[in-house]
C-alpha cells in the first residue's frame, strides 16, 4: 500500500465532539508546529452549539507558507463516534486514520488504502489517570502526545508549550505533561515507523506571531484610542470586544485603578451602534463589533451617521448568511449590505484586512479615518480571519504617531473665526466640514444634529436646493476619501498579460496559492488585492489594462464583482465571478479549477461552488 | 422651517446667579400646533434651567423622533442637541454621557418614541442608571402621523377618531420604578407650578430621572372622551405632594404642619421638600410608590408629583468605574500604551 510521505506539507484533521475540551489540545498541536518554525494554518470548523455536536479542527502544515485552506486531509484524529464513518471515508488515499480503539472499529470499515492507527485513548485514561474529572480533557492531550511520535516532532516543544500555558498554575502542567508522555510512549511502542508524514524544524518564521484576527482588532482599538464600545453578543465578533475588554482592563487604568474605557453590553445591535455614535459625536473614539445580522439591524443608524456626519467605527466579522444562516461558518457576503447600508443614497467606507497585522493596523487607522471623514468606517473581517489563528508579521506601533482628530474646532478657533460658523459649511471644498464637541464654548459652536434634511448651518430645511447641495457635498467627501483609504496591492507579473484576478480579505492566501498553481501550468495572471472601498483610480486602471478579470470572493452572487461594476463603470462581461459559498474558507484548488474552466472551455466546468462541506 | 427668535433683549430682564437671563435658555420659535402641551413643557425646561443657573453650553439635549422630539430645537439654543432616530435616543444619550460625564444630559421623547419603538432602549437605560433627565411628553397619541393611538393610550380612551382604545396602557412611571430608577415623577403640562420644581429636582438628581409629563395633543387627542385631554386631567388629577426645590445653601423658610413634610437631600445638597396631603405615599419606598399609582389608577385618578426617589444608587460611570477625567478629554498620551508594551503583548502570541 502506498503511504503518504511528506515533510512539512500535509493537512491533519481532528474530529471531536464540541464541549469536550478538544480545542485546547488541538491548539497545543498547532502551536507546536508553529514553534518549530513551520508555517501552519489551523481552521476551527465548529457548530453553533455549546456541547455535544461534531466539531473539526483542521491544521495545514506548509513549508512553502501556503496559509489558505487546502481541502482534503492526510491524517485524521477521529475521536467523534458521530462522524467516524465520514471521517474515515473522506481521508485521502495513503492517509492515516487514528482512532480511539477502546471501542472496536465497525466491521464495514474496510479501506485498504489507508493506515489505521488504533490507540485505546479511553482505556489509557481510565487506567492511568486517577482524577475522573480530568480524564476527558487529558484524553485529548494523549493523542497529541502520540502525534509527536507519529509525526516525528520534537517532544520538548510540546512540554514547553504546556509549561508556558500553565506557568501561573504549575500544578496543572504536571498531569498534562504526563498525558503527553502516555500518548507518546504508547505510540513509540506500538507504531514504530508507521507514519511517513513529519514535521521538521524550519526557519521559515523567525519573527512571526500566531494570532486570531479578533484579538488583533481589539488591540487595534486599544492603540487607536477607542474609549467607548457598545456591543451585543454575536458569533463571530464577540471575541473582538472580549479582547478589547481584556486589553483595556490591563492597559487602560489610571493611578487609582479606574478605567479609561467604557464598555456597554447593549440590549441589541441598534443600541450598540447608537452608543458608539453618541460617544463619537461627543468627542470620544468609539466603536462596535458585530456580524451580518447585527449590520442588518444597524442600517437605520448607519444612515443617520452618514447623513449627520458622525464618525464611528464598525467591525463587521462576517459569517454565513442569509438570515441566521450558518452562524459558525465563514463568508464574505455582507459587501453590498455594508457598502450601501441604510435607505436613501448612502455609501460607506470599507476596509478589507487579510491578516492579523492588517486587522490591527486598519482598526487603529479606522479611528483616524472616521474622524477625518466624519462618517462610519466599516472593517470587513470574517469568521475565518477573526476566530482562527493566523501566522502574521509582528505588530508594530510608531510612538511618534498623533491621532488625527479631523476637523474639530476648539474654543480659541471658534473665537478667531471671522465668518459665521456652519456645521455643514464646506470651507475647503473637500466636502468635510468643521464640527464642534458639546461643551466647547459658552456661546459659540452649538448646533442641533439631526437625521432630517439640514442646511449649512444645521437648521432643519425642506428647501430642495439646500438638500441637494448637502447630498452633492457628501459625494465630494466620498471622492476626498479615496486617497485616504488603503489602496490595492497590485502584482503585475507580465506587462503584456491580458488576465487579471481581484480578491480581498481571507480569499487572499488561497488566491495567491492558486496563482502559483496556475503559474506552474504557464497560466500567468496579474493580481490586485483590494484593501478598501471606495475604489481608487488604480483599481479602475488595473481593470482597464486587462481583458478578463477573475473576481475571487466567498459569497454566491459575486458581490465584489457587482460593487466593481457599479462603482468603476466596468463592462460586466469583462468580470468573471469565482465564488465560493459553502461556508468553509476558500481553497486554492477551487480557484484554480474554476479559472481553468473559464479560460479552457474544453475542460468540464469546475465552477461548482461546493467545496466538499466539512468532510 | 426653523425660525429664530429676535435677539432683542429687554434691558431689565432679571439675571440668574451666572448672569444669564431667561432668554439665554430659549431656542427657536416652535412649529408645533398652537396650544400644544409640549410647548408648555419646553417653557418649563427653560424656566428650570434658568432657575438652576445652568451654563447652557454644559447641557446636551437629545431626542428621538416625533412631535416631542422636535422640541429640543425650541429650548436651550446655546446647547448642543442631537435629534436621533425613532426610539434610539437612549443609546445615543448613553454614548454621549460615557464620552463626557461632566455635562448635563436632557433627553426628550414621546409616548410612541419611548413606550413603543423605543421600549427596549428605554428600560435598559433605566436599569443602567445613566445620569440624565428623561422627559416624556406624553400625549397618548402619534401626533406627527395624525393621531393614532399609542401604547400609553388608556384602555377605553378615545381620541378625535372616536374609537376607544381596546388595549392595556403602559404606565412608564410604574415601569421605571420597577426597573430601578432613582427618580420618577409625573407632571402635567398644564401645571407649571408643579412641573418646574420637579424638573429642577430631576436635573439635579444624579442618575436616571424620568419625568413623564401628560401633555394634551390639542389637534388629535383633546376630546372629552380622551384621558389625556386638558379637561380630563384637570378633573382627575391628584398630586402626591407640593414640591419645593431648595438649592444648596438656601434656607428652608416654608413652614408646614409637623408630620406632613418629607425631605430628600440630593447629592449636591439641594433639598426636595414635599408637603403632603392626606394618605400620600412615601416616595423613598418603591412599593409605596407602586401601590400609590395602582390605588389611584383603580379609582380612575391620575397621580402626579414626585413618585419615587432613591439617592443611593450608583450611576453608569460609577458602575463601570470609569476614570474621573471625561473619556473624550484623554489623548494618545493617556490612551496608547506604545510600541514597547505592544512588543510585550505580542510575545504572548509566539
Amino acid at each position: 500500500m502506498m503511504k503518504l510521505k511528506r515533510v512539512n506539507d500535509f493537512v491533519i484533521r481532528f474530529a471531536n465532539v464540541n464541549g469536550s475540551g478538544s480545542a485546547s489540545a488541538n491548539n497545543l498541536f498547532a502551536k507546536a508546529v508553529f514553534r518549530l518554525g513551520v508555517p501552519v494554518s489551523p481552521k476551527n470548523i465548529f457548530p453553533s452549539n455549546i456541547q455535544g455536536l461534531p466539531t473539526w479542527y483542521e491544521v495545514r502544515v506548509s513549508e512553502k507558507g501556503y496559509l489558505g485552506r487546502r481541502g482534503g486531509y492526510d491524517f485524521v484524529v477521529a475521536v467523534n463516534g458521530q462522524t467516524l464513518r465520514k471521517d474515515y471515508d473522506d481521508l485521502s488515499p495513503g492517509g492515516y486514520f487514528l482512532y480511539d480503539s477502546s471501542r472496536q472499529l465497525p466491521d464495514d470499515f474496510l479501506r485498504e488504502d489507508i493506515t489505521v492507527i488504533d490507540i485505546p485513548l479511553t482505556q489509557i485514561c481510565i487506567r492511568e489517570i486517577e482524577n475522573p474529572k480530568l480524564r476527558q480533557l487529558l484524553k485529548n492531550i494523549i493523542y497529541v502526545g502520540a502525534l509527536a511520535h507519529l509525526l516525528d516532532m520534537e517532544f520538548s516543544v510540546l512540554t514547553d508549550s504546556i509549561k508556558k500555558q500553565f506557568r501561573k498554575k504549575p500544578k496543572l502542567a504536571t498531569p498534562n505533561i504526563h498525558a503527553l508522555e502516555l500518548g507518546f510512549e504508547y505510540a513509540v511502542k506500538q507504531f514504530p515507523d508507521t507514519c511517513q508524514l513529519s514535521v521538521k524544524r524550519s526557519q521559515k518564521m523567525p519573527h512571526h506571531i500566531l494570532m486570531d484576527g479578533n484579538s488583533a482588532v481589539g488591540l487595534g482599538a486599544l492603540y487607536g484610542g477607542a474609549t467607548v464600545a457598545g456591543w451585543y453578543p454575536i458569533t463571530p465578533s464577540t471575541s473582538v470586544i472580549e479582547a478589547f475588554e481584556k486589553f483595556t482592563s490591563q492597559y487602560r487604568r489610571d493611578d487609582d485603578g479606574k478605567r479609561k474605557a467604557a464598555i456597554i453590553q447593549a440590549e441589541d445591535e441598534l443600541a450598540a451602534l447608537g452608543i458608539a455614535m453618541g460617544a463619537s459625536w461627543n468627542g470620544a473614539r468609539a466603536f462596535t463589533a458585530t456580524s451580518g445580522p447585527g449590520v442588518s439591524l444597524m442600517n437605520e443608524l448607519l444612515g443617520l451617521a452618514y447623513f449627520a456626519e458622525i464618525p464611528v467605527v464598525l467591525i463587521n466579522v462576517q459569517r454565513c448568511g442569509p438570515s441566521t444562516g450558518m452562524p459558525t461558518r465563514t463568508q464574505q457576503s455582507d459587501l453590498l449590505l455594508a457598502a450601501y447600508a441604510s435607505h436613501g443614497d448612502t455609501k460607506h467606507i470599507l476596509l478589507f484586512p487579510c491578516n492579523p497585522k492588517e486587522c490591527f493596523e486598519m482598526t487603529a487607522d479606522s479611528f483616524d479615518l472616521a474622524e477625518r471623514l466624519q462618517t462610519p468606517i466599516i472593517i470587513m473581517s470574517d469568521l475565518d480571519l477573526g476566530m482562527n489563528d493566523h501566522i502574521s508579521l509582528p505588530l508594530e506601533w510608531d510612538d511618534s504617531r498623533i491621532y488625527d482628530r479631523g476637523k474639530v474646532l476648539d474654543a480659541g478657533q471658534l473665537e478667531a473665526m471671522t465668518e459665521k460658523w456652519g456645521r455643514y459649511l464646506d470651507r475647503e471644498g473637500d466636502g468635510i466640514c468643521y464640527r464642534t464637541i458639546p461643551g466647547t464654548h459658552p456661546t459659540l459652536g452649538a448646533y442641533f444634529t439631526r437625521g432630517s434634511s439640514h442646511d449649512e448651518y444645521a437648521a432643519y430645511t425642506e428647501d430642495n436646493d439646500a438638500y441637494e447641495r448637502c447630498m452633492v457635498r457628501l459625494t465630494q467627501k466620498w471622492h476626498t476619501a479615496k486617497p485616504l483609504v488603503p489602496g490595492p496591492h497590485i502584482r503585475i507579473k507580465d506587462e503584456t498579460c491580458v488576465q487579471g484576478a481581484i480578491f480581498f480579505g481571507t480569499s487572499t492566501h488561497s488566491a495567491y496559492e492558486a496563482m502559483d498553481q496556475l503559474g506552474e501550468q504557464d497560466i500567468i495572471i496579474n493580481t490586485m488585492r483590494l484593501r478598501g472601498f471606495p475604489f481608487q483610480e488604480a483599481v479602475t486602471a488595473f481593470v482597464d489594462r486587462h481583458d478578463h478579470i477573475f473576481v475571487i470572493e466567498q459569497n454566491r452572487d459575486g458581490q465584489m464583482r457587482t460593487l466593481l461594476i457599479n462603482e468603476c463603470n466596468i463592462r460586466p462581461d469583462k468580470l468573471f465571478s469565482i465564488p465560493a459559498m459553502d461556508g468553509l474558507p476558500i481553497t486554492a484548488g477551487h480557484i484554480t479549477r474554476s479559472i481553468k474552466a473559464i479560460i479552457t472551455p474544453s475542460v468540464p466546468p469546475g465552477t461548482d461552488t461546493h467545496q466538499g462541506g466539512a468532510k | 422651517m426653523s425660525s429664530r427668535r429676535p435677539t432683542f433683549r429687554h434691558p431689565d430682564l432679571p439675571e440668574n446667579d451666572l448672569g444669564y437671563t431667561r432668554r439665554d435658555y430659549e431656542g427657536a420659535v416652535s412649529t408645533l400646533c398652537a396650544g400644544c402641551g409640549h410647548d408648555s413643557i419646553s417653557n418649563a425646561i427653560i424656566q428650570a434651567c434658568y432657575e438652576l443657573s445652568l451654563e447652557p453650553h454644559r447641557v446636551v439635549k437629545l431626542s428621538g423622533i416625533g412631535c416631542s422630539s422636535k422640541t429640543p430645537a425650541y429650548f436651550l439654543g446655546k446647547s448642543h442637541g442631537f435629534n436621533s432616530v425613532h426610539g434610539r435616543m437612549p443609546s445615543v444619550a448613553t454614548g454621549a454621557n460615557l464620552a463626557n460625564k461632566d455635562l448635563l444630559y436632557i433627553g426628550v421623547s414621546g409616548d410612541g418614541d419611548t413606550a413603543s419603538i423605543g421600549m427596549g432602549q428605554f428600560v435598559h437605560i433605566v436599569r443602567r442608571n445613566l445620569n440624565m433627565t428623561y422627559i416624556v411628553m406624553n400625549n397618548g397619541c402619534y401626533g406627527l402621523t395624525k393621531g393614532q393611538d399609542s401604547a400609553t393610550t388608556d384602555r377605553g380612551s378615545a381620541s378625535r377618531k372616536g374609537h376607544p382604545s381596546p388595549f392595556e396602557a403602559i404606565d412608564l412611571c410604574q415601569l421605571a420604578i420597577q426597573m430601578g430608577s432613582g427618580f420618577v415623577a409625573r407632571g402635567f403640562s398644564g401645571d407649571k407650578a408643579q412641573l418646574v420644581p420637579m424638573l429642577k429636582a430631576a436635573i439635579t438628581h444624579k442618575g436616571f430621572a424620568l419625568v413623564d409629563v401628560i401633555s394634551p395633543c390639542v389637534t388629535f387627542n383633546n376630546t372629552v372622551t380622551s384621558t389625556k385631554s386638558y379637561q380630563w386631567v384637570r378633573d382627575h388629577r391628584e398630586a402626591t405632594a407640593t414640591v419645593d426645590f431648595i438649592p444648596p445653601r438656601q434656607e428652608i423658610t416654608t413652614q408646614y404642619e409637623p408630620g406632613t413634610t418629607q425631605s430628600v437631600t440630593l447629592h449636591d445638597s439641594s433639598v426636595i421638600q414635599l408637603y403632603k396631603s392626606g394618605d400620600s405615599l412615601d416616595i423613598t419606598n418603591r412599593r409605596s410608590a407602586l401601590d400609590g399609582l395602582e390605588r389611584h389608577r383603580e379609582k380612575g385618578h391620575l397621580l402626579t408629583g414626585i413618585l419615587h426617589m432613591n439617592e443611593d444608587l450608583k450611576d453608569t460611570h460609577a458602575i463601570l468605574e470609569t476614570t474621573d477625567t471625561p473619556l473624550n478629554a484623554l489623548t494618545e498620551k493617556e490612551l496608547c500604551p506604545g510600541d514597547q508594551v505592544l512588543a510585550q503583548i505580542v510575545e504572548a502570541y509566539r
